[in-house]
């Protein structure tokens, strides 16, 4: 993986240092921004859109705490709240997570393996300019008579058909115009690195994050396209007489479970094998040490993956399945707690006498790796077949997938932003702010779920806006951590502008001293091409 | 640039391959079902002989529940004229269900059954059922609804009750039978 050192630069980069301040950008808005093929403008724009998304479901988040801080109706509708914790899982999962993902991909993948740009740049402009589109349709369903769509982001049937409101084509269109997106993008992904890999790049030598996103590339062509399958049944059950999952017809609403959850799982891996990536990269940096078991992270995210399509049933352990079905289901969840654990170990064994310092790349990364592991804990204790009859549907679900994925999946992607903003930018953030940003979003994010542990082990079913007394006092402290952890992410809004302003120092070449790879190689902000001449790696 | 558009076109197939599968598991899934009896659909009529071939378990005892829903939007009533029975496996029982349209319009139903625990419903054997047949109601109707069944003898032991629920619903346009 290690590409030389300062003291060789590349060629192709001391070209890009003469040519710097005329790179030909395109002039003016439209040209630069709407059809722009330049991967790195194109990351950027997934990256801020991401971020937008991740506010927008924020803000919904708050709605939702704060209808939850007091037992009783105090300010919305029910029906209202259900169309909040719905509309915030689907922009948090399809707006905010997967898009930031992709941005990294397309900012850092031909700059790390050494291509000129993605493979299909023409592509690479329409996959992220579906996206405003299909999320200004959901969005715009919110505010038309009947409401948006209130059955939760798995919309079960028949939930969303029987019962659902008027706007569910639309709602329908947008997961098409995601999935759609996401698939365009994935193959991307797969034919930049499977092509235009920089002579000698082996593939055992591509960096962790470029791994893990092949393979993520690879479960989103498989799983995006049963999606659009489930939903189009959805649609045609509603709207055109079909019966896929109505009973009076001979259909069954068991299998939208069933076919729901074969995408449903492996998305959730697809929301966290790059992560994996980003923490494979930031760890060694700061420890100053080579990543420990390069090898092992590669099979490990392989096994991960392919097991993903074995286990979906274990978010339906309490719809009557034989018991041979729950056993089987049982030992394919908590086989792939052992792949999971290699990467764990392997990070820590990384960290271990290395010589460590905590940048704020670093204390994300060390964040993630301890909360991921309480949410995997939490994890086995939900594949426990005979206690998930106890915690399903309890906010006990709700704390394990927002431990894997806030402190999982969206730590993981701000150290990404905090390791990689010099680069992106030019210049260095704002320390002291980004470490008060990381320390008020680890305590609050702490406070905010940590507490729906209990309150799902004592009973509190999730998605309803009104509970029982004796849940009171734990909702008002997981609502106050809930507006905390949203007040924090404000900072990090300042903290992005003032880099991208250019306020702050200049970022050297390689501002992190351990860090090693092709990106630290070019000059900070990295030219708007790079690579045009294939990199030479050792 | 060759490799790329092969690579490419692959990927696409793999695509359109996953779309259609997402489509095949609905016929896997109903095979599947059949087999096993494991949504709880029940298997079509039997022959009363069936029942006769079997001997009478008097020393085991079931618990049959009947439960009935009423589709959104339906102005019908459905009740069983019993809760539950406690039956013997092997040997035949009569019920009956109290049907009545409630709406000021006349209506087709059906009835759909489903029994739970999944895995029992291979074991519910009807040899006659209102759920075989479209059901027209006039306005204010109301019908006597006959079922006869008999649990198999080779139901699992740790099964001692079935819940028999019927889900009726309103057929589009009535149909008369010629
Ligand atoms: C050791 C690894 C993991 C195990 C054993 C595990 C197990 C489970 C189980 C059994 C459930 C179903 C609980 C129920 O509904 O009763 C569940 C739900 C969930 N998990 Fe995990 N999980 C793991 C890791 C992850 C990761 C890495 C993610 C995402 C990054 C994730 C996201 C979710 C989500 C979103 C749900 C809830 C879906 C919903 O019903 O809305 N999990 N998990
Ligand atoms: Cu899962």
């Amino acid at each position: 993986m290690s590409t030389g050192s300062a003291s060789n630069p590349l060629v192709s980069d001391a070209d890009e240092h003469i040519h710097e301040g005329h790179d030909h950008k395109p002039k003016g808005f439209l040209a630069r921004w709407v059809y722009t093929t330049n991967h790195k403008d194109i990351g950027s724009l997934y990256l801020l859109f991401s971020f937008a998304m991740f506010l927008t479901g924020g803000a919904m988040a708050m709605v939702i705490r704060a209808e939850l801080f007091q037992p009783g109706l105090q300010l919305l509708e029910p029906n209202f709240f259900n169309q909040m914790t719905t509309v915030h899982g689907l922009i948090m999962v399809f707006g905010a997570v997967m898009p930031a993902f992709v941005g990294l991909a397309n900012w850092m993948i031909p700059v790390m393996i050494g291509a000129p740009d993605m493979a299909l740049p023409r592509m690479n402009n329409w996959s992220f300019w579906i996206l405003p589109f299909a999320f200004s349709l959901m969005l715009m369903t919110l505010f038309m008579e009947g409401g948006g769509p209130n059955f939760g982001w798995t919309f079960y049937a028949p939930l969303s058909t029987k019962y659902s409101p008027d706007s569910t084509a639309l709602f329908v269109f947008a997961v098409h115009l995601m999935g759609i997106s996401s698939i365009m993008g994935a193959i991307n992904v797969i034919v930049t690195i499977v092509n235009l890999r920089a002579p000698g790049m082996t593939m055992m030598k591509l960096p962790l994050f470029v791994w893990t996103w092949l393979i993520t590339a690879f479960l989103l062509i498989a799983v995006m396209p049963v999606l659009a399958g489930v939903v189009t049944m959805v649609l045609t059950d509603k709207y055109f007489g079909t019966s896929f999952f109505d009973a009076a017809g001979g259909g069954d609403p068991v299998m939208f479970q069933h076919i729901f959850w074969f995408f449903g799982h492996p998305e959730v891996y697809i929301m966290i094998l790059p992560s994996f990536g980003i923490i494979s990269a930031i760890v060694p940096t700061f420890s100053r040490k080579p990543l420990f078991g390069y090898a092992s992270m590669v099979y490990a995210t392989a096994s991960i993956a392919g097991l993903s399509f074995l286990v979906w049933a274990h978010h339906m352990f309490t719809t009557g399945m034989p018991v041979a079905a729950e056993l089987f289901f049982m030992y394919c969840t908590m086989l792939i707690s052992i792949p999971t654990g290699v990467k764990v170990f392997n990070w820590v064994a990384t960290m271990w006498r290395g010589s460590l310092t905590f940048e704020v790349p670093m204390l994300f990364a060390i964040a993630f790796i301890v909360l991921f592991t309480i949410g995997g804990f939490s994890g086995l204790m939900l594949a426990i077949t005979p206690v998930d009859f106890q915690y399903h549907d309890t906010y006990f679900v709700v704390a394990h997938f927002h431990y894997v994925l806030v402190s999982g999946a969206i730590f993981s992607i701000m150290a990404a932003s905090y390791y990689w903003l010099p680069k992106w930018t030019g210049y260095m953030y704002d320390e002291g702010l980004a470490k008060w940003h990381f320390w008020c979003s680890l305590i609050s994010v702490n406070v905010l779920f940590f507490p729906m542990h209990f309150l799902g082990l004592a009973g509190m079913p999730r998605r309803i806006p009104d509970y029982a007394l004796q849940f009171a006092n734990v909702n008002a402290v997981v609502s106050l951590g809930g507006f905390a952890f949203g007040l924090s992410q404000l900072i990090f809004l300042v903290v992005v502008i003032k880099c991208m302003r250019g306020k702050g120092e200049r970022a050297a070449a390689k501002p992190w001293e351990g860090a090693e790879g092709l990106e630290w190689e070019m000059p900070s902000p990295a030219p708007y091409h790079t690579h045009t001449t294939p990199p030479e790696i050792k | 640039m060759a490799s790329s558009r092969r690579l490419v076109g692959g990927l696409c197939l793999v695509v359109f391959g996953m779309f259609g599968f997402g489509f095949a598991l609905v016929p896997l899934y109903q095979v599947f079902c059949d087999l096993t009896g494991l949504n709880g659909k029940t298997s079509n009529i039997v022959n009363a002989q069936a029942q006769s071939s079997q001997g009478i378990d008097i020393e085991r005892i079931v618990t049959v529940e009947f439960v009935t829903y009423i589709s959104k939007g339906m102005q019908w009533q459905l009740t069983p004229k019993v809760e539950q029975l406690k039956v013997h496996p092997g040997q035949m029982y009569e019920m009956e269900f109290i049907a009545t349209n409630l709406s000021a319009k006349d209506q087709v139903g059906q009835a759909v059954p489903s029994v739970s625990p999944g895995q029992g419903a291979n074991y519910l054997n009807k040899t006659e059922c209102f759920c075989f047949n479209q059901q027209p109601l006039a306005a204010g109707e109301t019908a006597t609804l006959p079922l006869r069944f008999f649990v198999d003898t080779e139901l699992p032991q740790d099964i001692s009750t079935l819940t028999l629920s019927y889900t009726l619903y309103e057929l589009p346009q009535p149909q008369q039978k010629g």
